[in-house]
């Protein structure tokens, strides 16, 4: 039974500093919602370098910009990869790569997108595992928690991918009322999943909106109140990450972290000054632009504005 | 020697790379696409003789009209005036269960069975370098009907004979392999391109062959650049050349900021 999941409905906001220090703990598994840099819960991120987590294992389900600082920072030092250590076409990760390629941080397993969504969906099902066709006969499967076994029906090989139970799950979702129903305006990915086999789960969204306006369209609900744990409103909470819809990545200040992370020094001094040395979201955002740095991620995020690709020179 | 329109200024060997890979993916079928070059390529093809490719991402965007070069697979841009903004999970069955006529990918080695390795450089427990790993390569490999690879900088560092870490399935050790691994009948590799050539794989023996040679381009540095020995027939032709206006397409609307095509 799920009996640490309350079945009533209340009221389940909180600030982000009392929702990491409540349902994060240090040696936790975690996984951060969205994809890549895409629908990112940053307030978590930041508050959990704020708080010095240490020892965190994180899923690497394509787990770019987040994953990348929390290794910087040294709070995440276990991974298991599907696509990490890479910002896409922004070029790989200097901050991660060299807590790898030193040691410092390890790969506890490999595996790939499809099965990390599918350890989600086994958790999610209350499985101990879902069968696939991804992984087999690669090193990829091997270093993999799956297993290969023969299909009792035609005899052939199958993989086996095992459920996935994060210790702590963080979303950032563009609405949701204050008990934790939340609607997506873009593609899930794997939240979904994600929302229902965590072990806790806190929603950072866009805007608190009335329970009223969840129920008069209750097909719109992707997360269920009763797998919430906390519910935290930051507007602009994805940034420097895209919001489909509302807000594009902001580029440079994507391209200043990929730049000042090719140093533990540099890493340093970007957390000083931009999570270290803000005490709330809105004086953080204040640094990177305020209100005019928001409405120009507005306007790009509809295309009114032409591409800008920073990082280009410094990768 | 490069390829005669690169050393004459025509167009850049990345914007003839997109090319290429457009000219690969046929009208009316499903492209699983991977960050990059397999992007621009899916785009191009879509704007020009195959309109009615239905592009389809890993993080649930299918069949969008791609209005810009996404940067990631995830964004907003990949299920513009899509038909659905689904979910991996979505997506991956659909893969799964035979709705991918291609997937199109980005490698950084490659072995003669079509093998991939974006996993790491060196021992996977020391790595000398640390790449991003699978993402969904494995499972557009596994899954999709017939894969096409894209490696810019064919050399006998990226054509190994043996890839440091099986990443995502080719052949893997050959004729029958795939199958008695319990992947898909007849699916496997179907297409690599690279700075020199387009190569395909012989039916028989899984490895891979030479299909056509670049213009310019000759015969021994596709050999020299290849730790492997690669099937070389007389059959090989000359690959094709990009029309002005498939130069336009690529920069002035899918890639005006040069992100890709710019290096």
């Amino acid at each position: 039974m799920r009996e640490n999941k309350s079945r009533e409905l209340k009221d389940k906001t909180m600030s982000v500093r009392q929702a990491v220090s409540q349902f994060i703990h240090d040696g936790d598994f975690i996984a951060s919602g969205g994809f890549g840099h895409v629908r990112v819960s940053m307030p978590i991120i930041y508050e959990i370098v704020r708080q010095k987590k240490r020892n965190l294992a994180m899923a690497g389900k394509t787990a770019v910009h987040d994953l990348d600082i929390l290794v910087g920072a040294g709070c995440v030092n276990k991974v298991e990869v599907a696509y990490s250590f890479g910002h896409e076409l922004r070029g790989l990760s200097p901050a991660s790569r060299r807590m790898v390629e030193t040691g410092q941080c390890k790969v506890i397993a490999e595996t790939s997108n499809a099965a990390y969504q599918w350890r989600f969906l086994a958790g999610m099902m209350g499985l101990p595992f879902v069968p696939s066709r991804n992984l087999l006969a690669t090193d990829t499967g091997s270093y993999s928690s799956c297993k290969v076994v023969k299909d009792p029906f035609s005899g052939k090989p199958i993989n086996l991918i095992p459920a996935a139970y994060p210790d702590s799950a963080f979303i950032h979702v563009h609405r949701c009322d204050i008990y934790g129903n939340a609607q997506i305006d873009s593609t899930v990915v794997e939240d979904v999943e994600l929302a229902r086999c965590a072990r806790r789960l806190i929603l950072t969204t866009e805007e608190i909106v009335d329970d009223e306006l969840i129920r008069r369209e209750p097909w719109k609900t992707k997360i269920p109140f009763f797998v919430v744990d906390a519910v935290v409103e930051v507007p602009y909470g994805s940034h420097p990450c895209e919001m489909p819809g509302m807000y594009y990545y902001d580029e440079e200040l994507i391209a200043e972290w990929l730049k000042l992370s090719r140093t533990q020094q540099g890493v340093d001094s970007y957390l000083q000054k931009y999570v270290l040395g803000v005490d709330t979201f809105e004086e953080y955002l204040e640094l990177c632009g305020g209100i005019k740095k928001i409405n120009y991620l507005k306007r790009r995020e509809f295309l009114k504005e032409p591409m800008i690709a920073p990082w280009r020179k410094e990768a | 020697m490069p390829i005669t329109g690169v050393t004459q200024g025509k167009y850049s060997l990345r914007e003839y790379l997109a090319f290429i890979g457009a000219s690969v993916l046929e009208d009316k079928k499903s492209v699983l696409v991977g960050t990059g070059l397999p992007m621009i390529a899916s785009m191009l093809a879509q704007k020009t003789h195959a309109p009615n490719l239905l592009i389809m991402f890993e993080a649930g965007g299918v069949g969008p009209l791609l209005p810009e070069l996404p940067v990631s697979v995830g964004e907003s841009t990949t299920y513009y005036k899509g038909v659905s903004a689904s979910s991996m999970h979505e997506v991956m069955s659909l893969c799964q269960a035979g709705y991918a006529d291609y997937a199109f990918l980005g490698a950084a080695q490659v072995d003669m069975y079509g093998n991939i390795n974006t996993t790491v450089i060196g021992p996977h427990d020391s790595p000398r370098v640390r790449l991003p790993g699978s993402g969904g390569a494995n499972d557009a490999a596994s899954f999709a009907h017939r894969l096409i690879t894209i490696i810019a900088n064919q050399s006998q560092k990226t054509f190994v004979d043996t890839v440091d870490f099986v990443t995502t399935p080719g052949y893997l050790r050959g004729p029958g392999a795939r199958e008695k691994a319990g992947l898909a009948s007849g699916s496997g590799p179907y297409r690599v391109i690279t700075q020199l050539g387009i190569f395909d794989f012989e039916e028989a023996t899984k490895k891979l062959r030479l299909l056509s040679l670049h213009p310019g381009v000759r015969i021994e540095e596709v050999r020299e650049n290849s730790k492997f020995d690669i099937i070389i027939t007389d059959k090989a032709e000359t690959s094709a050349e990009p029309a002005v206006e498939h130069l336009r397409i690529l920069r002035e609307e899918i890639d005006p900021a040069g992100v890709i095509l710019g290096k």
